[in-house]
């Protein structure tokens, strides 16, 4: 084990997969000479040269489908589109075509291809660079989404994504990048589909993912101590497909949950895992779903109003405290 | 300017350079090619008519798009391909699915939704994909298969091979701009790939002149310094000397864009009237029909006969006599099959849930999860 950032972490994971497999290759907007916007690929291409560290025009369509048509030949293409509301700009190749043509072939072109790609607000970015529409795709069924929150499964769940014989969205954080934890030194895949109760805990269940699944760990910890709650964390770690089961067991523990998430409410991943909620475990609540998303705006870029909109860790006790006292169990 | 009068007078300005006489002999056709090329349109021809037949019939479903007019530029280009050549193509497919060798039948048992089509019935007329031969799919969203084709051409440049990619593409697609992010990635990058537009004056029903501000399209590929030429898509020798000239170029790393003319003999689709053509320009189209006219030519040549002209034509009628029968024959896709091409490997909490179905059907008591519970949504 060693203690390293996000950003090593997926660094580790690349390299480790182009230098384990000649057919991964990194493909994507300024990430060979200039390391990428958030050097995730750096010295990537001074260790395997241009043929597999490309530089693209900025044509995210062209550069995403390309690597699709690569990947439909066998090549395993690690696109980085630099952040995830340029994905937007890809949105037809990745629906319609990365996602429809194992299916719509009647099976006969697997596309072993990842898209990375970070979403995430809080950094004044504004509007058009503070989203989190990685939904966008966990609704699409032949996508694969999966979005770590710390730096170990960072690394496993890209190893296990490069690996994989579908179309795998990794969704980073811009706000996890920086954050440090234990990883192991030898490669581990991680299991695709597959939540992870990151804390094991009896009174509450809170369901998040991604940056927000640091929050409640954080949050949990905090109100352990201060107000002798014991919370269960479940963190997602896959969006597609959905591990409906982890969550479910959980709320049975607890009998009350709180849904973390950095993306709108409405539609939102929340309001799916309350709806899982309601089917699986209906009669165990004590209380109704929780939810804490950012507020229904573009994302102002005036810090006050930035903070405001996004969910944060003082909003997520809130939620759990007066998820608590609907119970009427709360000690 | 009428419709069509665009696609008219590009025929007339093309005729010039493209149908130029074949006085080299390695780059002359054969007679056998020639015969063959014929052969090959009357084929596509038969089956096309065949497939509106059976569309009215409501054997086929869907979209419906023919290649009735395009025979020519079909069965010249295809020709040209290597068996280790990659295609792509867009939703007017079926006769280069025919030409790359993939069997009539499977091709209408495609269109006719059955689990012996090309796409064991997932695809249907849009979406015909043959691994084995390499043709890499009909693509039902106009310009979607450009950014993949290039991939391709892309990973034949990675391993170093000797292979080529075609990307088949109507003219509204160069409108789009996959197309023009692709055309800069290829040159950028060396690819080997040819981009062939078939350029038959419309898109639906609106013109090229109407849709695109420079309507010899096959000037586009100038902002990429990409090699490009028109060619007369009626006639299939010139479609064969244009793409094998294209394809030598894009084999030695130098991408180019071909622009075929031709006719669209009916509507956009085939429930497409064509209301939107003038009587005059219906019977235009039908008298530069390239199939007819290249009867004629071969027949000028002494290569056809009345009598083989009728025997290609009886021999083309009870090949798609014989694919219908095969696609009539071939069952259904089982129900049981909905859940087996979602993903290509099996991932745990896979949906494989029916609409009706509940997510938890067990009655959601306390205390009585375990009883009779079953799990539609059970990993595999």
């Amino acid at each position: 084990m060693s203690l390293i950032t996000y950003r090593q972490a997926l660094n580790d994971a690349l390299r480790s997969e182009m230098l384990r497999d000649e057919d991964v290759f990194l493909i994507g907007e300024e990430i060979g000479q200039f390391e990428g916007s958030y050097k995730i690929t750096a010295g990537l291409l001074a260790e395997f040269g241009p043929k597999r560290v490309r530089d693209t025009p900025i044509a995210e369509e062209g550069f995403t489908g390309a690597a699709t048509g690569a990947a439909m030949v066998g090549l395993r293409p690690v696109v980085e589109i630099m952040t995830i509301n340029f994905s937007l700009l890809a949105l037809d190749q990745i629906v319609n075509h990365a996602a429809k043509i194992y299916g719509m072939f009647g099976g006969q072109a697997r596309v072993p291809m990842v898209i990375r790609t970070p979403g995430g607000g809080g950094q004044q970015l504004g509007a058009t660079h503070s989203q989190n529409i990685e939904l966008f795709y966990a609704f699409v069924p032949g996508m694969k989404v999966v979005a770590p929150s710390s730096p170990a499964d960072a690394k496993a769940l890209m190893l296990a994504a490069i690996r994989d014989d579908d179309p795998v969205l990794v969704l980073e954080n811009l706000s996890l990048y920086n954050t440090k934890g234990e990883v192991p030194d030898e490669d581990v895949p991680g299991e695709i589909g597959r939540a992870k109760v990151t804390r094991e805990g009896s009174d509450i269940t809170v369901v998040a993912y991604s940056r927000m699944a640091a929050v409640a760990l954080e949050i949990a910890g905090k109100l352990a101590e201060s107000d002798g709650i014991d919370v269960e964390v479940v963190d997602l770690r896959s969006l597609r497909p959905l591990d409906r089961d982890t969550v479910i067991a959980s709320v049975k523990k607890t009998n009350c949950a709180v849904v973390l998430e950095d993306d709108w409410l409405t539609y939102g991943i929340g309001a799916e895992i309350a709806a899982t909620i309601s089917d699986g475990a209906f009669d165990w609540l004590d209380a109704p779903v929780r939810r804490v998303a950012m507020a229904e705006v573009p994302l102002p870029y005036a810090k006050p109003l930035e903070t405001a909109a996004l969910p944060s860790a003082d909003d997520a006790i809130t939620a759990v405290r007066e998820t608590l006292d609907a119970t009427a169990r709360r000690r | 300017m009428p419709p069509n009068a665009a696609a008219r007078s590009a025929r007339a300005t093309s005729t010039s350079t493209a149908r130029r006489r074949r006085p080299a002999p390695d780059t002359t056709v054969s007679s056998a090619e020639a015969l063959g090329f014929y052969r090959q349109m009357v084929l596509i021809r038969r089956f096309e008519e065949r497939a509106a037949r059976a569309y009215t019939e409501a054997k086929v479903g869907g979209y419906c798009h023919l290649n009735l007019g395009e025979e020519a530029t079909v069965a010249g280009l295809m020709a040209s391909l290597d068996e280790t050549d990659y295609v792509y193509t867009n939703y007017r497919e079926h006769g280069y699915a025919i030409a790359r060798g993939i069997e009539p039948g499977r091709v209408m048992a495609e269109l006719y939704g059955r689990s012996d089509g090309v796409s064991r019935g997932w695809g249907g007329s849009m979406h015909m994909f043959d691994v084995a031969s390499r043709f890499m799919g009909g693509y039902g969203i106009v310009g979607g298969q450009v950014p993949l084709a290039t991939g391709t051409a892309l990973a034949i440049d990675y391993r170093g091979g000797r292979e080529a990619v075609v990307c088949v593409m109507g003219d509204g697609t160069t409108n789009i701009g996959a197309f023009h992010e692709s055309l800069n990635i290829a040159a950028l990058w060396s690819l080997p790939i040819v981009y062939v537009v078939i350029n038959n004056g419309l898109g639906m029903g609106t013109t090229v002149e109407q849709s695109s501000a420079e309507p010899e399209l096959h000037k586009r590929a100038a902002s990429y310094r990409m090699a490009s030429a028109r060619v007369d898509g009626n006639d299939p020798e010139a479609v064969y000397d244009a793409a094998r000239t294209a394809l030598a170029g894009a084999r030695s790393g130098k991408p180019y864009l071909l622009e075929t003319v031709s006719g669209r003999l009916k509507g956009h689709s085939v429930v497409d009237p064509a209301t939107y053509r003038t009587k005059e320009e219906a019977a235009a189209l039908k008298a530069a029909d390239p199939v007819a006219a290249y009867a004629v030519t071969l027949h000028d040549r002494g290569l056809l006969t009345d009598e083989s002209i009728a025997e290609i034509d009886a021999d083309a009628m009870s090949a798609v006599a014989r694919a219908v029968e095969f696609a009539d024959a071939s069952p259904h896709p089982d129900v049981s099959t909905l859940f087996d091409y979602t993903y290509a490997t099996p991932v745990p909490n896979d949906s494989r849930r029916l609409p009706g179905a509940a997510l938890y059907p067990a009655p959601p008591r306390p205390g009585a999860e375990d009883a009779g519970a079953v799990r539609i949504g059970a990993a595999r």
